[in-house]
């Protein structure tokens, strides 16, 4: 199953990164997203999928789940859930100041140097 | 008392001095200042007892003890001669800028800064005896030498004096520093004590020319000797008690104190000798060559600087001559030296200050303007004459007895048998003779032209008149000393020379009195420096006469063939060429930075993956497959791919959010009840929310991403996906350290009182990464808020700029 989820693990990156190098804003977004989700299965996979039963103290059972990437990942789904929310108001507030959303338009220029 | 703190002192006070400055506006700052160098100068005058008997003082103030670096604080009698001059010469200076800069115009609170920055640095260069922090002052006195000359900063020419002086004295420091690092290397320490103790060992040793070399490279750069004197004369921007201060008395003498202070260890080389002596010789004939060229008092005194550093320079080379023979004449050298240096500190320090002052009064520093000062300035001129006559080396002053000192020594090498000298030792004293009347010349030229003679018809800009007094102290009391000195030479050869010459050569003499000196002015009628000294006053007063005719030879060299033109164009080359290469990966576009990012994270992981054979898969460690699993991948496969291939908005995000579904069941299926929970309900408000802001936002284009980008972003995406993959196999495949899971599970009820072993880790072992977390979570909805409430201030600041 690890083998599986290795490789489910790398198109999500390779997805992630191919949306964050392209030229429009949004899909750069998305690509941030994707990004998350990556990294997430990517701690539970390095851990080990194993376990029978969910790592809750229960009479009788002893073959638990991981729960040290279990809580790893519980606190990176907040911390992405805001930096999304973040990236979102920059990017309508981006659009709202430059009309555009072209990653080629938004680069700094030589006056600032 | 521990007096390696005193090398601070000067810094320390150099944090009051913007307060002062500020808040008692009534009194010239300098007042305070000058107290710090007076009570260094006072307090290290206690140890020329010490010296005198061939001892020494140290102190030592520990640094990174584990890589054997301190600050030692070593004064023999070559560090007390440096340290007086730099107090002494520094109190003077001081003395003399109170009435050099206006304190109601000028930035003082910065000048006093830089300068007493310098102090602290130049006392550690002469005092420390650990190459790394001498190393560390020697840059300290770069970096504030650059500040002193681009004070006034809104001046080109002192912005670009400031810039070459440190591009070259910084390069020379790095050379140093690697020839530190040598040394280092081949005594296995960082003290120059215990590199002069074992200085034997070292010859032979495959880093030794190298060390020598680099150390040299440093000692030329900062003493401005050939082809690296060109920064001197364009230092002259500094004002001029900086000029007077750091740019001839003290920091260009620190070459020279580097090449006295590792004369010990190099001095066994013929390498040593050959570049000390020849560089030195050739710098005393460029720059008395050049001197007489130019028309900028400051600038005749740089290069008449550069050429007596050169002087020095090839005396100190002729010392290191005594290693290798018992013959008496050759121990004259390194006496001469020191001599000369004290002298040169003299009379140069007044000659500086005079050309400050006349620029003061009259408001022009070009001798072609000037003339007949000396009925309207008859203190400045007797002191611009003592310095000048000491100079072209005459009597009744002090350059006299050091300039037939260096001949006499010049005239030795002819007689040294070893390393070719005696074919080639002959031309040493011709060059020192010829050098020695462009001495002469210059130095009638700077005195007579400015003050002799009738005024020129063109009004000065301003209307001449004698300085106050109180500017006049400081160069009175250094001509003075120029005329004492010729008086009592053997005192201060008693003093401060002989304890200096012992330091340079420890292993020759055991205490100070068996350095056999004895300088006289008057050697009979059989001494041939005496015929030598004659005849270049005749052929240089005839050449001073006759100036008018040849000075117009000087015109054939052309500019762009000088150095100064190689530095320019070296520089305009560096800078454009470095623009170039710079803007080149510089595109200024965020993508482009991301793809050198995720190339190199992808290149260097998997590169440093199968160098150290990291990867390795355990298949035996995994898991059965599950069916749930495999048509759950299958579902999140075809999410992204939808995500990649959406033409519109809304199906990218409705892709997005299937794919975060999925990795909840994923979550589901893999046991984590709890982070499904949390994903599914993040995730629909995440779906919201990109529904809200898309709202908002243009519809999806790719705004011309071509075949071939979309390829180049292929393929790096495609590296870094299988770079994951390969780490996540390999990291799942070997675990090198037990896993402090087994710990959670073992004391999660006994410990913290609690079943669901995941909450308790985030709310009780964890619980400060929750803290923070929220944190994370309350500065995001702070920003969030803060974004949308933000008004477009930038526009409206652009919009008043253009009414």
């Amino acid at each position: 199953m690890e083998f599986l989820m290795a490789i489910v693990v790398g198109i999500l990156f390779m997805a992630a990164v191919y949306l964050i190098l392209s030229r429009s804003l949004l899909k750069v977004i998305l690509g941030t997203g994707l990004l998350s989700h990556g990294a997430h299965l990517l701690i539970l996979t390095m851990g080990g999928l194993g376990g029978a039963a969910p790592p809750v103290l229960t009479e009788g059972v002893t073959d638990f789940a991981d729960p040290l990437p279990q809580a790893l990942i519980l606190t990176a789904i907040v911390i992405s859930f805001g930096v999304t929310a973040f990236i979102l108001v920059l990017a309508y507030r981006t659009y709202a100041e430059h009309q555009t959303d072209n990653m080629n338009l938004m680069k700094g220029n030589d006056e600032h140097d | 008392m521990n007096f390696v703190l005193l090398i601070f002192l000067p810094i320390v006070a150099a944090l009051v001095v913007p307060l002062l400055f500020r808040k008692l506006k009534a009194i010239h700052t300098g007042w305070f200042v000058l107290l710090v160098p007076i009570v260094l100068f006072i307090y290290y005058i206690g140890f020329i007892k010490t010296t005198m008997d061939g001892g020494h003082a140290i102190a030592e103030l520990q640094w990174i003890p584990s890589l054997g670096i301190s600050f030692v604080s070593y004064i023999d009698g070559l560090s007390l001669l440096f340290t007086l001059l730099i107090t002494g010469i520094g109190s003077l200076v001081v003395l003399y800028s109170i009435f050099y800069l206006d304190k109601n115009r000028e930035k003082l609170n910065n000048f006093y800064v830089y300068l007493l920055i310098f102090m602290s640095a130049m006392l550690g260069v002469v005092q420390s005896d650990n190459v790394i922090s001498l190393y560390l002052f020697w840059e300290l006195t770069s970096i504030s030498s650059f500040l002193l000359i681009g004070y006034w900063n809104t001046r080109d020419r002192s912005r670009f004096g400031a810039l070459k002086s440190m591009m070259i004295t910084v390069f020379g420091g790095l050379m140093l520093l690697g020839g530190f690092i040598l040394l280092g290397i081949m005594g296995d320490t960082f003290s120059i004590r215990e590199l002069i103790a074992n200085a034997s060992t070292f010859v032979g040793h495959e880093f030794f020319t190298l060390a020598l070399v680099l150390v040299l490279l440093g000692a030329f750069t900062k003493s401005a000797q050939f082809p690296f004197h060109i920064w001197l004369p364009d230092a002259m921007e500094a004002p001029t008690p900086v000029s007077a201060y750091l740019h001839s008395a003290t920091m260009v003498k620190a070459g020279l104190y580097l090449v006295a202070r590792f004369t010990p260890i190099f001095a066994v080389s013929e390498v040593w000798i050959w570049l000390v002596t020849g560089i030195g010789l050739l710098t005393l004939f460029c720059g008395s060559l050049f001197a007489v060229k130019q028309t900028d008092l400051k600038a005749i005194l740089a290069f008449s600087t550069v050429s007596q550093l050169g002087l020095i320079m090839s005396l100190l080379g002729a010392g290191a001559l005594a290693y290798h023979s018992d013959d008496a004449i050759f121990k004259f050298a390194t006496f001469a030296a020191i001599f000369h240096l004290i002298n040169h500190a003299t009379f140069k320090g007044s000659l500086f200050m005079i050309a400050g002052i006349v620029d003061h009064e009259t408001g022009t520093r070009d001798i072609r303007k000037l003339g007949g000062l000396m009925s309207i300035m008859p203190v400045s001129f007797t002191v611009a004459f003592i310095g000048s006559m000491s100079m072209a080396g005459l009597p009744p002053f002090s350059g006299f007895l050091s300039k037939e000192m260096f001949l006499q020594s010049m005239l030795a090498i002819r007689h040294f048998e070893l390393f070719n000298f005696a074919t080639w030792g002959i031309l040493f004293p011709v060059i020192a003779w010829i050098a020695s009347v462009f001495t002469f010349v210059y130095s009638f030229y700077f005195v007579f032209k400015t003050f002799a003679g009738r005024q020129k018809s063109e009004p000065l800009p301003n209307k001449p008149h004698e300085a106050p007094s109180g500017m006049l102290v400081s160069p009175v009391i250094l001509a003075s000393l120029v005329v004492v000195i010729f008086f009592i030479p053997n005192i201060i050869g008693k003093w401060f020379v002989k304890p200096a010459v012992m330091a340079i050569q420890p292993g020759l003499y055991s205490h100070p009195s068996d350095v056999k000196v004895d300088v006289a002015a008057w050697h009979g009628f059989a001494a041939p420096e005496l015929w030598m000294t004659v005849s270049l006053v005749g052929v240089g007063f005839i050449l001073f006469l006759t100036m008018a005719r040849w000075q117009k030879l000087y015109d054939i060299h052309p500019e762009y063939m000088s150095l100064n033109a190689l530095y320019d164009s070296a520089m305009l080359f560096s800078e454009g060429g470095m623009n170039r290469i710079s803007r080149f990966y510089m595109t200024g576009l965020i993508r482009t930075y991301l793809i050198y990012m995720f190339a190199f994270i992808a290149a260097i992981t998997a590169a440093t993956l199968f160098i150290k054979e990291a990867f390795v898969v355990d298949m035996e460690s995994f898991t059965p497959i599950n069916l749930y699993g495999i048509l759950n991948a299958i579902v999140l496969v075809i999410a992204v791919s939808m995500v990649l291939l959406a033409k519109t908005r809304l199906s990218a995000i409705i892709a997005l959010g299937g794919v975060g579904y999925s990795v909840a069941l994923f979550f589901v299926i893999f046991k984590a009840p709890d982070l499904a929970l949390t994903q599914l309900v993040i995730e629909t408000i995440s779906v919201a929310l990109f529904l809200l802001a898309f709202k908002h936002l243009p519809s999806l284009s790719n705004h011309g991403l071509t075949k071939r980008n979309k390829l180049g972003n292929l393929i790096i995406a495609a590296g870094v996906g299988i770079t994951v993959t390969l780490v996540a196999l390999s990291a799942h495949s070997q675990k090198l350290i037990p896993s402090i899971s087994q710990y959670y599970k073992d004391t999660v009820a006994t410990e913290a009182g609690g079943g669901n072993i995941v909450n308790v880790i985030l709310v009780d072992y964890r619980g400060f990464d929750t803290l923070f977390e929220i944190a994370v979570l309350s500065i995001a909805g702070i920003a969030v808020l803060a974004m949308i409430r933000l008004k477009l201030s930038r526009k409206e600041e652009s919009t008043d700029e253009n009414k």
